[in-house]
């Protein structure tokens, strides 16, 4: 067991989910809640890197937050900070790829909630961030725990754009995933396995707990 | 912008203009202690309306003010939330994950903390609602979550309280319950309270006035029983529920007695004439149900202002204690309709097939123009 790769592959899924969820509350809620021109175009974006092959947003994200890019180059020239081959760049990789697993929970959660709700609320005098905290939330709570949940073991797992973007440097970008592949490489089938082992079960935890909140959520929408 | 404090017995003034979009217009004023009824059939914009007063949406133009506070014009729009009234919406909007005090509790946050529970406690029972505070919305029942919506709604001491359909969603036996308890709180609240419907019987039974609105026009509006007996045309008159409209030809005018003269089929009926008709003008008449008598022929005491009518019965639908029976007037396609006591019915010896007489009482018969 790769002990090292496990805590860097907690430590990535724990930071990415820690920026991802506000960026995905506000997307998922503004989608929910209002219609504006372009909509279904910037619905449709959201969900691409769902079915692009990882690599793919990966090449992407390598040639545009790469050194030779001007995102890069500026990140040098002012921050002297590097994202590709680097903990960062592992970070918004793992945003980028995971939006759509956390807009689309939160999304369905706000859309649940009847406007009844709302307007009674507002009517008995709540304020906008009132009803937000104490409306809103509680009720969209099971769709954004299923969004925590599965962005994090979602992380937890991803391979291809890791590689891409990180490559596999100790400490640095070689997450757990990669640590399977390289065991697997190096023919240390027991390391391979007992990651591999841990990974399963992890997954298989959080989705019975995903699966056990969307029933929660639909019997109370009913 | 500061909310001026709320003036209580404010009456309520709504005029809609809207072209755009879902069309609206509408004009009426609802006064403190006045219950107005806003009827029509379903997607006619009635909900749409009551949002509109609530802040909830924005009308393309008009005014809406309470008293002196002017709620919405072209300059400004105030939210739901400065509007302060109170609105329980169809299906109540209680807050599910909130146990019913809780709901209460939510329309009190101008209290201090300390008094809010006290004053929602009082609020449940003022509705009826003693001894479930502790329960979620989804274990009450639809006359109790009413209860805790109209409870949460009023909490406020709010300047309006709207309503929409609020007897839509419980049985029957617990909406006439609430008829009651809604006309006995009415009468206690001294503020305009809006009420929409589809149904013209609740509009009939609770309403003060009712405004008409379908398909986004307002059609007419008075009190219930005006707008019954003397609807502007025929599109009122069926949204009224009236079903006997029918059309007739004049053919003799009495001007000392004021009275019109009118071909129905093969017979003549006599009427009020309203001054405007000519010999051969075609009309459409209506006349409501209680202007249809079987009881007077057969106690022989048929008086001067009541037309008698040689019809055959065709058919006999038993509702409950009611009878709807349907009579065919000879040289009349559609059939003459009243609805009389099973008991009544009974005592006659009604059947299908017989032959008898109905009087039509003159005076409510109310006519309008033809159709174009």
């Amino acid at each position: 067991m790769d002990w090292l790769s496990l805590w860097l592959s907690v430590k990535l899924a724990a930071v990415s989910v820690a920026i991802l969820l506000p960026i995905t509350l506000w997307l998922g809620r503004s989608l929910a809640y209002h219609q504006f021109y372009g909509k279904s175009w910037l619905e449709a974006l959201i969900m691409v890197p769902l079915v692009l092959p990882p690599t793919v947003v990966g090449y992407y994200l390598l040639v545009g937050l790469g050194r030779e890019s001007w995102i890069g180059a500026l990140l040098e020239q002012y921050f002297d900070a590097q994202l590709v081959f680097h903990f960062s760049g592992l970070v918004i990789a793992s945003i980028v790829i995971n939006i759509p697993f956390a807009v689309q929970p939160i999304q369905r959660a706000f859309e649940a909630i009847p406007e009844e709700i709302r307007d009674a609320a507002a009517c008995c005098g709540m304020s906008r961030w009132r009803i937000l905290w104490r409306l809103e939330l509680p009720l969209a709570w099971p769709g954004i725990l299923t969004a925590i949940v599965l962005s994090f073991s979602h992380v937890l797992g991803e391979f291809g754009v890791v590689l891409m973007m990180g490559g596999a440097i100790e400490g640095e970008t070689k997450t757990l995933s990669i640590a399977i592949y390289d065991s697997v490489q190096a023919f240390d089938f027991d390391g391979a396995g007992a990651m591999s082992l841990l990974l399963v079960l992890f997954a298989m935890v959080t989705l019975a707990i995903t699966s056990a909140m969307s029933r929660r959520m639909l019997r109370r929408s009913a | 912008m500061k909310l001026i404090n709320p003036s209580s017995n404010a009456a309520l003034q709504v005029r809609i203009d809207q072209q755009q979009g879902i069309p609206l217009r509408a004009e009426f004023r609802c006064a403190a202690g006045e219950l107005l009824a806003v009827v029509g059939p379903s997607g006619g914009g009635k909900t749409t309306l009551l949002r509109m007063i609530a802040g909830l949406s924005t009308p393309q133009s008009g005014e809406i003010r309470c008293g002196e506070q002017i709620w919405y014009n072209e300059q400004q729009c105030l939210t739901p939330q400065q509007r302060h009234l109170g609105y329980v919406p169809q299906h109540f909007g209680l807050f599910p994950h909130l146990n019913a005090e809780a709901n209460v509790m939510a329309a009190l946050d101008h209290l201090p903390k300390a008094e809010r529970r006290a004053q929602a406690r009082d609020w449940l029972r003022r509705v009826n609602l003693d001894g479930f505070p502790e329960r979620l919305p989804h274990q009450l029942s639809g006359g109790q979550k009413q209860r805790v919506a109209l409870a949460r709604a009023l909490a406020r001491n709010p300047q309006v309280l709207l309503l929409d359909e609020p007897f839509s969603a419980v049985d029957r036996g617990t909406r006439e319950r609430l008829y009651v308890e809604l006309a006995q709180l009415k009468a206690k609240l001294n503020i305009p309270v809006i009420m929409v419907t589809h149904d013209i019987n609740e509009a009939v039974l609770l309403a003060d006035r009712v405004v008409l609105i379908s398909q986004g026009a307002m059609l007419q509006q008075g009190e219930p029983l005006a707008v019954m007996a003397k609807p502007h045309n025929e599109l009122v008159a069926r949204h009224m529920g009236l079903r006997n409209i029918f059309d007739a030809r004049v053919v003799a005018l009495e001007s000392n007695e004021q009275l019109a003269w009118l071909q129905f089929g093969e017979q003549r009926i006599a009427c009020e004439n309203p001054g405007h008709l000519q010999l051969g003008m075609q009309l459409r008449w209506v006349i409501p149900n209680q202007g249809v008598r079987f009881n007077s022929i057969s106690q022989g005491r048929l008086p001067r202002s009541f037309n008698k009518l040689q019809v055959t019965i065709e058919s006999m639908l038993v509702m409950g204690d009611l009878v709807r029976i349907a009579t065919s007037v000879a040289g009349v396609e559609h059939p003459l309709q009243a609805e009389v006591s099973l008991n009544l019915a009974q005592k006659l010896g009604f059947h299908e097939g017989m032959q008898t007489e109905v009087a039509l009482k003159s005076d409510m018969i109310h006519l309008f123009r033809h159709r174009a």
